[in-house]
């Protein structure tokens, strides 16, 4: 498990240079918070966030985000795959918050009581093909991928990302014979990025973090299998205040600004 | 070879019923307390994992095909990687006890690395070095060899991680022998294969068979070099730790179980490594 702790310092000081390079991008969620101020007043203290490993970079960016709208209070991150996540929270993990990459492995969650409410849903993500620079395996189209001699790398069902793929590979009426099957999505984009694999099926906002180490190819039939991403208060939590906060902001406009530049999708 | 080694276990056996006898034991009584804590700290684990085994389920959740299929092939990629520790282990070995050369402690560093390096890292190694746009990929590529993604490639991770522990092992083993009779054989006039083959090697064989042992062990649970560099496929790739990794996915039960026949062979066989170096000296006596 990693946990991530994103030092108040650093983050002010980011904050601050942020908000001085006006037209920035990454302005726009400090500045955003400032003009607003809605999401505020949930008073001080650490709120811990539980999320998927994909949402690294945009929860870290909206976690600065919250930190700067309300002085006093820290975020603490924890990323890991959604059933580790899950796993952590069942046996006790201390969290506040919890977003996971999928519906399955929420509603363990809300089947064992250990949440507040019904999930809000904040994302969606869809599958893409990842070649790496150059396609050297001239993929054009998800049929290419059955292609003889291609080596296509995939998700094992087991994992989120391997069951859309299953859902794809029936709406499109193609069987995939994949060299391997991973377990997690990362793994599959650095067999792709590395060039060991002529494709990869990942998610849209991979091929987005990936920056020029692969190259994206939409695909008609992704639209088949859209991943929803929920998020909760944990039930135990003993800061409920802030949670609801930090939902709301995740799920409000500044929210859906950062994870919309990161490629998600709006439920 | 009789004449060489009988004296030496008779006089090792000797003194190990002597020592028994006379030897000081005074260990404190706090060491102890310390020693079962450090005892329960591995046995903890271990125990809470096999309460939460599903019994009712244990046989068809180790016998599901998947599970056959990963146990099977760990077995076997286990077996081949040690076979190719020990064919390049023992030169290795070898050649750090017994020659001395510029750089020889810093070729020692880098044999040894791999047992202190993350297994991934050792897999990204693997990978810029074998995979297809790797080193040495291209030119094998060129040969009509798929290394990338076949179960060569689980060999080759598992022997990269495993190899230390056999050099370890013999190399200890090698210094400890010293080298009284390889002298003597060679003032006799044998020749310095004749003298490594009926000399060195039964010297160490029981060094070689724990080495060995111990890097059949390190390969049964290799996971994250393997995981980098070859992939994972039911029957090509995915060994048992892999399999395990995965079924933790949605399956918690088949996870335990299979973690538990894991446990089981590393028992085994780690057991039986710490056996033979006290069995073997006298059986090489008799040979």
């Amino acid at each position: 498990m990693s946990t991530i702790r994103v030092p108040v310092g650093a983050l002010l000081a980011a904050g601050v240079l942020a908000a001085g390079l006006a037209g920035c991008a990454a302005s726009s969620t400090a500045a955003g918070t400032t003009r607003s101020g809605s999401s505020t007043a949930a008073g001080t203290g650490t709120v811990t966030v539980f999320a998927a490993a994909s949402l690294k970079s945009t929860f870290t960016k909206i976690a600065s985000g919250f930190e700067a709208a309300n002085p006093g209070t820290k975020v603490t991150l924890n990323f890991a795959g959604s059933s580790d996540l899950v796993t952590q929270v069942t046996q006790g993990a201390p969290a506040d918050v919890i977003a996971s990459a999928d519906t399955t492995n929420m509603a363990k969650l809300s089947d064992a009581k250990l949440i507040d409410g019904t999930p809000s849903k904040f994302a969606t993500n869809t599958l893409e093909i990842a070649v790496p620079p150059g396609n050297p395996a001239s993929i054009s189209s998800f049929a290419d991928l059955a292609k003889p001699g291609v080596k296509v790398v995939v998700c094992a069902p087991q994992v989120p990302c391997g069951s859309a793929t299953e859902t794809v590979e029936q709406a499109a009426g193609t069987t995939l014979k994949p060299v391997s099957e991973e377990s997690s999505v990362t793994d599959v984009l650095g067999k792709v990025s590395s060039g060991e694999a002529d494709a990869g099926l990942v998610y849209v906002t991979d091929v987005k973090t990936a920056g020029d180490k692969v190259k994206g190819i939409p695909f008609s039939e992704s639209d088949q299998a859209v991943n929803t991403y929920p998020i909760a208060t944990v039930g135990s939590s003993k800061s409920k205040e802030l949670a609801k906060a930090f939902i709301a902001m995740v799920t409000g406009s500044e929210g859906r600004k950062v994870l919309s530049d990161a490629g998600f999708g709006t439920p | 070879m009789t004449p060489v080694s009988a004296p030496r276990s008779k006089a090792r056996t000797g003194s190990r019923t002597n020592r028994r006898d006379t030897r000081y034991t005074g260990v404190p009584p706090w060491v102890f307390a310390l020693a079962a804590a450090g005892a329960l700290f591995v046995l903890l684990p271990l125990a809470a994992m096999v309460v939460r085994v599903n019994w009712g389920e244990f046989i068809p959740l180790i016998t599901s095909e998947s599970s056959l299929t990963a146990l099977g092939l760990s077995l076997r990629t286990s077996a081949a990687s040690t076979v190719l520790c020990i064919v390049l282990g023992v030169p290795l070995a070898l050649v750090l006890a017994r020659a001395s050369f510029p750089g020889q402690r810093l070729l020692r560093a880098f044999v040894l690395l791999p047992l202190v390096l993350p297994p991934v890292v050792g897999g990204i190694a693997l990978l810029y070095t074998f995979g297809r746009q790797g080193l040495l990929g291209r030119s094998i590529e060129l040969a009509g060899i798929q290394i990338a993604f076949s179960t060569s490639a689980v060999v080759l991770a598992q022997t990269f991680v495993a190899l230390p522990f056999l050099v370890v092992s013999l190399e200890g083993a090698l210094r400890t022998a010293g080298t009284k009779y390889e002298a003597v054989a060679a003032t006799l006039g044998a020749r310095p294969t004749t003298v490594l083959r009926r000399v060195s090697i039964p010297l160490v064989l029981p060094g070689l068979a724990s080495g060995a042992v111990l890097s059949f062990a390190r390969c049964l649970g290799e996971f994250g070099a393997t995981l980098t560099f070859a992939g994972s496929l039911q029957g090509v790739t995915r060994t048992l730790p892999l399999e395990i990794y995965l079924q933790r996915e949605t399956d918690a039960d088949a996870a335990v179980a299979l973690s538990l026949v894991l446990v089981a062979v590393a028992v085994a066989v780690v057991g039986l490594s710490y056996r033979r170096p006290r069995a073997l000296p006298s059986q090489a006596g008799t040979e």
